[in-house]
């Protein structure tokens, strides 16, 4: 064998081909570098064209604003031109509008169908989040701008209505002589808007594009919003609270015993939601097992008792069937059934950090005169915060988002963000409401992610 | 309980009341998992315990199991021999199973290669930005269901999935590949590279060394991996809700609807029925990991 830690002429060292070692590593480093590249891209392209891709549709509508100016282009450039905004504009901004919604009425689709009509009504749509009234203000003024004069022998029919027409449209529709309608138009002008985000924190803009409070019987998603933090904050406080003891007990007892009492934490975190919903849904009800248990157990006594300082009082310590508990369908049985569905995200990291704690530690603090209590609070917690911090943003990150749970058992006042983000989207079909209210649920997770990452690193994120 | 000579009567009650409180919430865990069993085999119609379902009888001091049948089994599997013309017996439920069996197979099968692929990448430490990817990677998870679901129904509508099983696969697969990325990392964690050197320098292929040395060391990661993928996407409903349609109900959306309108206990069958499912998969986990150990060398306490 030749020796391979050769020199050339510069006194570098060689391997056996030759080539200076430096460059032989470097070139099987980027080799290895390449190898991890080629088999990352597929699942990172994937992952990027079908998650964030999505993703990124939902947070661009958020702020999209162009379809209401495909509509209204000549109303937007005159809005430009009006001076004084407390004033009704001049005769061109309504000449505008009816050449608008004229135009709009007009377009058809490349197979020659119209969607004009279709357009003028989400316009209308989008104009009513800016001020109400807007859809059928508008709607009603299409029928009559559109309206031609079918007796007319021209070839293009004119249309019934002509210049000027600003005493027409007022006298068609009061609302035309409100400057505030005229007013909200500044906050639609543009083609990218920030009024869903405003409207969806309970402000919105004023006739000077200035950012303003909503009228107090108008803010809705302000209690929603708290409540939302009201309840993860709850739930994660509560985890915490029952997680700790047992993730103690389990670490504490020899590993044969915890690995069966594990069980009963794995078990819930590997059945179906829906199945623990269910399960929640009999303990809770009105007749359900835990107000039945309630009614048969609690001691039942009526009657006059005669009490020393009191007197003859008339004492109801009956638990009857009147003083069954609502305990589901509400804000409590939201947090009851979440606080179940997360506690193993909460037991688990803490238990794992425990199991590395040297139970030697507490033993050597007490001989050092240390109270058992005093071990535990000034040696064995401290050692435990990393666990700690990890189960409670993982628990908050998971309770923030949640939908599923709120909606079947949260009735009325137990409905969280989430809930709305899905309202927003199936029912009222204000998009750009629910993707602004999922972007700042999402910038609130993200940081939360992020957070998790500085403080625990996702590679120590551990299931099972 | 045997207590050492020392212990004062108040660590007796504190013990005590610490072993009686951790009871409590283990219970707290598991008994609504366990009240479903028995209910899911009443004769009656209600979602509750009713008076004719109690087994013994302190009157006539006997048991009685009228009130308990497989009536809700039946309806379940679509079988409607015994119907009464109270409940109207549908397929739906059958077709749900298959939905979701479909649906969880290839998304498992898909999340499984690319989150391998994905951890195989990402061990490389010199990777740039290997972090990040790793970041991006386990998002999915992270994400609320709801922000994922709303987004993919726009996009998705662009690429004319919304409605179809591919849709639902692409969908679930991306919820999946966490996990296997997840698990996968931590069986890479305890990989020796030497190994591999050693294949080579014994004249192996990459792709050979690959397959006879690094997957089966791997392979316990990449099954539980695929356990998490399949039961996610089994248990799935709000992407279902928002990018499937009614062509795609899974069993999960066909729960959901009974639980929002006529909730009936077929719900109770179909849950018992995925709560022993769901026993078989955590012993199959344990069993894997305890393989995982013996693999290693370490064998538990």
């Amino acid at each position: 064998m030749s020796d391979t830690r050769t020199l050339d002429a510069k006194g570098q060292l060689l391997t056996n081909d030759g080539v200076p070692l430096k460059e032989s590593l470097r070139k099987s480093l980027r080799r290895t570098k390449i190898r991890s590249f080629l088999l990352l891209l597929a699942p990172l392209l994937f992952l990027l064209i079908m998650f964030v891709g999505p993703i990124g549709s939902l947070l661009s509508r958020s702020v999209d604003d162009m379809e209401i100016n495909r509509v209204l282009p000549e109303t937007f450039a005159q809005y430009e031109l009006w001076e004084d905004k407390s004033i009704l504009p001049s005769e061109e901004m309504f000449a505008a509008v009816v050449n608008d919604i004229r135009a709009t009425h007009k377009l058809e689709d490349s197979e020659g169908n119209n969607i004009g009509k279709n357009l003028l009504g989400k316009a209308g749509t989008r104009m009513t989040y800016e001020y109400s009234g807007w859809r059928s203000l508008l709607l009603k003024t299409v029928k009559s701008a559109t309206k031609v004069n079918k007796r007319s022998k021209e070839e293009v029919k004119p249309y019934t209505w002509e210049a000027p027409y600003k005493e027409k449209m007022i006298k068609r529709d009061k609302r035309w002589g409100k400057v505030e309608f005229w007013q909200s138009l500044g906050a639609m002008k543009d083609p990218y808007t920030i009024g869903y985000y405003l409207n969806a924190v309970d402000l919105r803009f004023d006739a000077n594009k200035n950012v303003i409070q909503k009228p107090e019987h108008l803010k809705i998603y302000k209690t929603i919003w708290m409540r939302t933090l009201q309840v993860s904050l709850m739930v994660t406080i509560f985890c915490l609270i029952l997680a700790y003891p047992v993730s103690y007990l389990l670490a504490t007892l020899p590993m044969r015993t915890s690995n069966l009492l594990m069980i009963c934490v794995l078990m819930p975190f590997w059945t179906s939601l829906l199945v623990r919903i269910v399960a929640w849904m009999i303990m809770l009800q009105q007749n359900g097992v835990v107000n039945d248990t309630l009614v048969g157990i609690l001691p039942c006594f009526e009657g006059m008792v005669n009490l020393p300082f009191f007197g003859e009082k008339n004492i109801d310590l009956c638990f009857s069937d009147e003083d069954r508990i609502p305990m589901m369908y509400n804000f409590t049985g939201t947090i009851i059934v979440m606080t179940q569905v997360l506690l193993p995200f909460m037991i688990l990291p803490i238990y794992s950090v425990m199991r590395g704690i040297p139970p030697s530690y507490m033993k050597a603090a007490q001989n050092l005169g240390a109270t058992p209590t005093r071990a535990f609070v000034r040696v064995y917690m401290p050692q435990s915060i990393p666990g700690i911090g990890a189960g409670c943003i993982l628990v908050f990150i998971v309770a923030i988002g949640y939908y599923i749970t709120p909606e079947l058992v949260g009735g009325k006042d137990g409905l969280m963000i989430g809930n709305f983000v899905a309202r927003e989207m199936q029912k009222t079909l204000n998009w750009g409401l629910a993707a602004a209210m999922g972007a700042i649920l999402l910038a609130a997770v993200l940081i939360l992610y992020w957070a998790y990452d500085r403080l625990i690193g996702i590679d120590n994120l551990k299931m099972g | 309980m045997k207590f050492p000579s020392y212990t004062t009567p108040r660590e007796k009650l504190w013990f005590y009341f610490y072993r009686t409180f951790c009871g409590l919430v283990l219970f707290f865990l598991v008994a609504p998992l366990i009240v479903v069993i028995p209910l899911s085999f009443t004769n009656s119609v209600f979602l509750q315990f009713v008076p004719e379902m109690k087994i013994f009888s302190f009157d006539t001091w006997s048991f009685n199991f009228d009130g308990y049948g497989i009536r809700w089994y039946k309806e379940l599997l679509g079988i409607c021999s015994d119907n009464t013309g109270t409940t109207v017996c549908t397929d739906r439920w059958m077709i749900g199973i298959k939905n979701s069996a479909l649906i969880a197979v290839f998304a498992t099968f898909f999340a499984s290669v690319l989150g391998t692929l994905a951890a195989l990448g990402l061990s490389n430490r010199h990777m740039p930005f290997n972090r990040l990817i790793m970041a991006l990677m386990i998002s999915p998870m992270i994400v609320p269901l709801i922000i994922t679901a709303a987004g993919m129904f726009f996009f998705f509508a662009k690429l004319n999935l919304v409605s179809t099983l591919p849709g639902l696969i692409i969908a679930h697969t991306i919820l999946g590949i966490p996990f296997v990325v997840i698990t996968v990392t931590a069986s890479l964690a305890g990989f020796d590279n030497n190994l591999l050197r050693a294949g080579a320098t014994l004249g192996g292929s990459p792709l050979r060394n690959f397959f006879k040395i690094q997957a089966p060391l791997i392979a316990p990661g990449v099954i539980s991996g695929a356990l998490f993928a399949f039961i996610t996407s089994f248990d799935e409903v709000v992407i279902v809700l928002f990018v499937g349609g009614p062509e795609q109900y899974t069993l999960p959306r066909q729960m959901w609807s009974g639980i929002r309108n006529e909730i009936s206990p077929t719900i109770l069958a179909a849950a018992t029925i995925l709560v022993v499912f769901s026993i078989l998969l955590l012993t199959t986990l344990e069993m894997l990991r305890r393989r995982a150990e013996k693999i290693r060398g370490i064998t538990p306490q």
